[in-house]
């Protein structure tokens, strides 16, 4: 027999100064009332540290648009494919590829595998109808690796996780609106997956243009029901919704990139030289790179691949099962209102119609109860 | 649409289980500050949001000082209940609290054993608790395999730490302690300790100790291991492993000693403090259970011993990740076949219910059918002896009226003879006495 007691608050300790993060030390030799349950947060960060993390991101948009050089300054190294590839190839796919690249970092003990996912062809058609589908469906078949994963009986310590974290798209700088094919794409896939949209090649805009060009595309997003990254109904708290209100009212981020250093005011910074001047990518005052790289890596990181984990993986697991629910009862007929999944196959996938075994496994326990 | 991956040529990091640096070959270098060092505290950050869950068990039996441990070690005062000594059997209560210190919420949850070692029989001692951790792990793993799931919201009541208590009797332990840790050894972490540790002297102390980790050593039960694969704890880890299993004294009073109130017991013959190494080894329970270890007594409760639960559970199931040639089997396949299975199974049963039933019909009715026949039977023999008795009454009967008739006879005769005799003798007076 358990007996379950009601909840009962304590406050334990009577100094409520903040411990120092980092090194844990032992500054409370001697009080008494000290436990040392803050501990923990030091030996979640050491677990942390020494597992690393994993980030995927996938970058979207026609070429030329500086998608690779964006990258490659975000990470302030050469991750992109054509800086690894070793004879770059300057032609148009003439379908939309999918290449993923995946590279070790390091910084300050922290270990990083970054996931950098291009998708060359990407809008470069002449007709683009349904250019979304193989991005789609490489979003979804990550879910479904990581899916058979979790429902295996012998699973992996840790599963790893190749699901794409984040979607960069890119946005031609025209001054004007989105174009159809940005609103279908971002429409579709702001559903699967977590979109920040940029302007891309910001320096063809004027201040004034680009705010122009930012509301109308806000409003265009609204209006469309579009749901880019931070989305508003996954703010958890006050703090959080204040802190994602002023970035949605920065989105789309007018980006520059560059890896190309010069010499300002005595400084080495990153920009792009023209006769007539030099853009700082890293200066807020010339374009909002550094808003967008803080944003992606310094303070939403960890908010961004817990969005992917949560509520997009979920969102896909649900579908999933209860597919898999109407597959069964259905005798594994063809049933038309399901999503045909056959478009072109992985290599090392199972056939598109496998189901999870998760609905079976649900069942055979409600069927044991 | 073709799917291409590549790696860059320095290192050959692929979908593998573990994110792996190869040694010597020269990471990619970043040329300035990106910023995701902070991942760390972002991750912690999040952590500090959702709070932390932490449960104990305490098993020990009644009187041992597990409530005043409990108390001792997190500061406060939990709500305690004096236990009898005859239950009839094991129990467990669960009791769960929020506490907070600075900034960390913890929701804790003691599960204390009720009775345990009381019984006359103890064989079944170990049975509630080994069910009460499999339902938290069943729990769980059913939460996990919904459709609709909240693993982010779910409290999760799994058992992280199992502090053995052991009665310091000084010698050895006992055959309960040894069959008890041995059925929970691949189900919980457990961390032996020596409860009333005042009662021994240190060098009995150390002898006993010696004793306690030999004999569990040689019964094979595997008691949790402070983990030495990081740096910065596997020295004091190491050192700790090696105290084992804790001498503890718990106490919430406090004693006035030298110009300090401490934790401590006082006695006609001293104070033992509670948090003086010299005396007991609370403090180093506290540190390993708490200050150091507590992430790594989650981690393993969740990725070794829930996982053990959960393969168990799904391949008694019948669920296998391949089969017996050795190739991946699919969910799927696994189900139908189940299925089928288990629909063939049916109709085999209501086939044989069927066949039952109609066994049963023509057994009652050959029953039947011989009853009716017995009692024809009886009523044709009841009809004879009726008729044979009819007979020979009807025998006596006549014999009878024969008797009667020839009765009269004689009776008649004999009357004759009496009135002849009568007149004669008349006649004979009548003639003398003429």
């Amino acid at each position: 027999q358990i007996k379950a007691q009601r909840l009962l608050y304590f406050n334990m300790s009577e100094s409520t100064k903040p411990h120092p993060q980092g090194k844990g030390e032992k500054t409370h030799v001697g009080d008494s009332s000290y436990v040392g349950i803050d501990a923990i947060l030091e030996q979640m960060r050491r677990k942390a540290m020494k597992q690393g993390f994993e980030f995927n991101i996938m970058v979207v948009g026609q070429s030329g648009l500086g998608k690779s050089t964006l990258v490659n300054t975000l990470f302030k190294s050469k991750v992109s494919r054509k800086s690894v590839q070793p004879n770059p190839e300057e032609r148009i796919p003439k379908t939309i590829e999918i290449k993923s690249i995946s590279h070790d970092i390091e910084e300050k003990g922290v270990r990083m595998k970054l996931t950098v996912i291009d998708t060359p062809g990407f809008g470069d058609q002449i007709n683009n109808e349904n250019c979304w589908q193989p991005i789609m469906k490489f979003i979804n078949d990550q879910y479904e690796v990581y899916l058979q994963e979790e429902i295996n009986i012998n699973r992996k310590k840790r599963i790893p996780d190749s699901r794409v974290h984040c979607c960069i798209y890119f946005i031609p700088p025209t001054g004007h609106c989105l174009r159809p094919l940005d609103v279908e794409f971002m429409r579709r896939l702001s559903k699967v997956v977590n979109i920040v949209p940029v302007i891309a090649k910001a320096d063809t805009l004027t201040l004034e243009e680009r705010d122009y060009f930012k509301q109308t595309i806000r409003e265009e997003l609204r209006a469309n029901g579009i749901d880019v990254y931070p989305q508003k109904e996954f703010d958890e708290d006050a703090e959080d919704r204040m802190i994602n209100d002023k970035i949605r009212e920065m989105i789309p981020f007018a980006v520059v990139g560059s890896d190309q250093e010069y010499q300002v005011n005595g400084k080495r910074i990153l920009g792009r030289k023209t006769k007539w001047g030099t853009i700082e990518v890293e200066n807020i005052a010339h374009c909002e790179f550094a808003y967008l790289r803080d944003l992606l890596i310094r303070t939403h990181m960890q908010n961004i691949k817990d969005i992917t984990g949560s509520i997009h993986y979920e969102t896909y697991r649900v579908r999933r099962l209860n597919e898999s629910n109407i597959h069964f009862s259905a005798h594994l007929s063809d049933d038309p209102a399901v999503e045909p999944k056959a478009n072109g196959q992985l290599e090392e996938q199972p056939s598109a119609l496998q189901p999870n075994g998760v609905a079976a496994q649900h069942e055979a326990l409600s069927h044991e109860m | 649409m073709k799917i291409i991956q590549f790696f860059t040529p320095k290192h050959t990091c692929a979908a593998v289980t573990n994110i792996q640096f190869d040694k010597g070959v020269r990471p990619l270098s970043l040329a300035g500050h990106v910023g995701f060092d902070s991942l760390p505290d972002q991750l912690v950050n999040k952590s500090i949001c959702q709070g932390f869950c932490f449960n104990i068990l305490c098993i020990g039996e009644t009187g041992i000082g597990k409530s005043t441990l409990m108390d001792t070690l997190f500061n406060t005062n939990f709500e305690n209940f004096e236990s009898s000594h005859f239950e009839p059997q094991v129990k467990l209560r669960a009791q769960t609290y929020d506490l907070q210190e600075s900034n960390v919420r913890l929701r804790l949850t003691v599960v204390n054993t009720v009775g345990f070692g009381d019984q006359m029989n103890k064989q079944e001692s170990y049975q509630p608790v080994v069910d009460y951790i499999d339902r938290q792990f069943e729990s769980y793993l059913q939460e996990e395999l919904k459709i609709k799931r909240s693993l982010h919201n779910y409290h999760d009541s799994r058992v992280h730490a199992c502090l053995y208590f052991i009665s310091p009797s000084g010698h050895s332990l006992k055959s309960l302690d040894l069959v008890t840790m041995k059925k929970l050894d691949s189900k919980v972490n457990i961390i032996p300790v020596i409860a009333k540790a005042d009662t021994i002297s240190k060098s009995e102390l150390h002898k006993f100790k010696i004793k306690i980790m030999s004999e569990l050593v040689s019964n094979g039960v595997q008691i949790y291991q402070f983990p030495l694969d990081d740096e910065t704890v596997a020295k004091v880890n190491t050192t700790m492993n090696g105290h084992l299993p804790f001498a503890v004294v718990g106490s919430t009073e406090e004693v006035s000693v030298g110009n300090k109130m401490v934790k401590a017991r006082q006695y006609p013959w001293g104070v033992v403090q509670v948090e003086n190494e010299n005396h007991c080894d609370f403090v180093k329970l506290r540190e390993m259970l708490i200050c150091v270890n507590m992430e790594d007594l989650r981690e393993q409760t969740h990725t070794r011993h829930y996982e053990l639960y959960r393969r168990c559970k799904l391949e008694e199931m019948g669920f296998k990740d391949t089969d017996p040639e050795c190739k991946p089997v699919s969910l799927q396949q696994t189900y139908e076949a189940k299925r089928q299975e288990f629909l063939v199974e049916l109709q085999k049963r209501e086939d044989e219910m069927r066949q039952m039933f109609v066994q049963r019909v023509k057994e009652k009715e050959a029953e039947l059918k011989d009853a009716e026949r017995e009692l024809q039977g009886r009523f044709e023999q009841l009809k004879r002896l009726h008729a044979d008795e009819k007979a020979a009454l009807e025998e006596k009967k006549r014999l009878f009226e024969d008797d009667q008739s020839s009765f009269s006879k004689r009776r008649a005769a004999a009357q004759l003879l009496q009135a002849q005799s009568l007149t004669a003798n008349g006649k004979k007076d009548k003639d003398r006495k003429k």
